[in-house]
């Protein structure tokens, strides 16, 4: 299979703030806001050069989320940023009513997804985000992998117009997508081509279905594995080519079972192409506090669970 | 400007408009929308500075208006017919399938004057300091203008909203609260009481102007004033004393008129007590 390199670990939160510095030297119409995590969600840069165009919201979110919908009433595009448990879940009704059934052109950042957000623990851990987000009609949710397809994503979505949902986290993790990389929203990128057996992935969990697949590879188990980087819409026909020639799938998260990735696909394939499906997803509990790497082992969706996965949905074919 | 004997017959149609709007789908907000029947003929037919025939979702170089209690939608949307937004006879399909009229207003049916969903209470406040802070960057020195209900002064929102706007110098913004100390339980003074509603705003570095929201003069007047204020690095709220179901004897003085319509006989007797001015829809 083909393999990919990396040159060092980044953070995806901080491709997010060099992408929105991209595009506030690019483009005025872009404003950000922020809810007292300026540091965290590496905007710092975005707020010292464009101070007049930065807005301290402090810890307010339901505020924030007003604000940014009011922004957009004149022609600027708002990047709204906090921790992804208080960018959705705390705000849902005002996402809901002020933005999504409003249909305005704010982006909703939201940093320290899932589980590798670490010692913090399940107060801040959240894992039903998705699901929230890509409930509400006609809002955008997007989950990159790593920090170069996170700078790009940032980019990407200021020219998408209306509400979109922006998934990054906190750890240091393989760099090792293309820096001039186009990113198309909605378009899932095949990352290995394969016969045996598709691995669709999101977020984090692409690096360690790469993983995966090398160990696979070594059983002789032939993967294709898809990078969905945006969870809605879905790109149907790339995951029903390969389903209609692997006939057997895996999806990966760093998210609940109910209403993530893996639910999304289960959905499309039962009613177009019924196919034996395997969800390496975090099966209805809290996370914990400790290190990225032991959360992924614990809470069963690190490399050895998409392995496993994988030989048990082949057993199903 | 339209003279305020014109101003009193617009506003009697627009009463007429909710009773019967309200009575025609048995459903609706009749107390409240009676109640700031006299702001919104003021603000809309002698205070804002706006373009009904050619409404736009930006509102550049207009000023803008966002109701943020979102239930008192029968007087908006008569108010925003009657100003020539849309076709007065679309009154006639409030709260029924396939209308522009929602229920609680919304742009996503396209209704012209709407910018912003309201309804579930408590955002429209953050909404309209948004849309204030893109007018100070665009250098838009027209005004922003919300309204919002006693009641709604409950939600957290509204004080994270009112602390952030004197935090941001939002001095483009005037808010008016229906203040008619009732809400669907009760009286607001039974439910959460708002204490000293002038001097929580004052604390949280609002210009505070008061006035009668009955008497169109006084309403007019206050406007001004606070229009005068504007650009003084303040925000500027307006306490609006308001009487529920006002033009109505049998809705005024009491909570109960909240969200309930008029039957076939109850009808008649409001429209009885409100001169048809301008012709009903």
């Amino acid at each position: 299979m083909k393999t990919f390199e990396y040159k060092e670990k980044k953070d995806t939160r901080s491709g997010f703030g060099a992408g929105l510095f991209e595009l506030g030297k690019k483009n005025e119409n872009i404003v950000a806001l922020c809810a007292d995590l300026t540091g965290s969600l590496k905007m710092n840069e975005f707020a010292d050069e464009f101070a007049d165009r930065f807005y301290q919201c402090g810890i307010a979110e339901a505020n924030m989320m007003g604000v940014a919908a009011g922004l957009t009433i004149g022609g600027k595009i708002p990047f709204a940023g906090t921790f992804a448990n208080f960018a959705t879940g705390r705000v849902y009704d005002q996402i809901r009513q002020s933005i999504a059934y409003s249909e305005k052109n704010v982006k909703i950042c939201a940093s320290h997804a899932g589980l590798t957000l670490g010692e913090d623990g399940a107060t801040h851990q959240i894992m039903e985000d998705i699901g929230l987000m890509k409930m509400l009609p006609g809002m955008v949710v997007i989950n990159p992998c790593d920090y170069n397809q996170t700078k790009a994503a940032t980019i990407a979505i200021a020219e998408h117009e209306g509400p979109v949902y922006l998934r990054f986290g906190r750890p240091k993790v393989p760099n090792f997508t293309p820096e001039d990389q186009k990113f198309e929203i909605g378009k899932a990128l095949l990352l290995t081509k394969g016969t045996d057996v598709t691995i669709a992935a999101t977020g984090h969990l692409v690096w360690k279905s790469i993983e995966a697949a090398e160990k696979l590879e070594e059983k002789g188990i032939s993967v294709e594995l898809i990078n969905i980087h945006t969870i809605k819409p879905l790109d149907q026909e790339t995951i029903l080519n390969s389903v209609s020639k692997t006939k057997a799938i895996v999806t990966a998260e760093e998210h609940l079972l109910n209403g993530g990735l893996g639910d999304s696909i289960a959905q499309l394939l039962s009613r177009k192409m019924p196919t034996p499906i395997e969800m390496v997803a975090v099966d209805d509990k809290f996370g914990e506090s400790g290190k990225p790497g032991e959360l992924l082992t614990k809470y069963g969706i690190d490399t050895n669970n998409i392995v496993s996965a994988v030989e048990n949905v082949l057993k199903r074919k | 400007m339209t003279d305020i004997q014109n101003l009193k017959q617009i506003a009697s149609q627009v009463r007429r408009d909710i009773v019967r709007m309200v009575h025609a789908q048995n459903s609706g907000h009749p107390g409240g929308s009676l109640g700031c029947t006299d702001f919104l003929t003021a603000l809309y037919f002698n205070t804002l500075d706006h373009n009904p025939q050619n409404f736009t979702m930006d509102g550049k170089d207009q000023d803008l208006f966002f109701l943020s209690n979102g239930h008192i939608s029968p007087v908006w949307y008569s108010i925003l017919a009657r100003a020539g937004y849309f076709d007065l006879k679309e009154l006639s399909t409030f709260r029924t399938l396939d209308s522009r009229l929602q229920g609680h207003p919304t742009p996503k049916e396209g209704l012209p004057g709407v910018r912003m969903a309201s309804g579930s209470l408590g955002q429209g406040l953050s909404v309209a300091c948004g849309a204030a802070l893109t007018k100070k960057l665009n250098r838009d020195n027209k005004l922003v203008y919300s309204l919002h209900g006693d009641g709604e002064l409950q939600e957290g929102q509204i004080w994270e909203a009112a602390m952030f706007a004197a935090q941001h110098k939002i001095d483009n913004l005037i808010s008016t609260i229906d203040y008619n100390g009732k809400q669907i339980d009760g009286p607001v003074d039974d439910i959460i009481s708002l204490g000293n509603l002038k001097a929580k705003w004052e604390s949280f570095g609002w210009e505070v102007l008061e006035m009668d929201g009955n008497i169109i003069e006084e309403v007019i007047e206050t406007l001004n004033k606070a229009k005068l204020l504007t650009g003084k690095g303040k925000p500027i709220v307006i306490l609006m004393k308001t009487e529920m179901g006002m033009g109505v004897d049998f809705m005024m003085g009491t909570h109960k008129w909240h969200g309930v319509a008029p039957n076939d006989e109850q009808l008649e007797i409001a429209l009885n007590q409100l001169e048809e001015t301008l012709g009903d829809y």
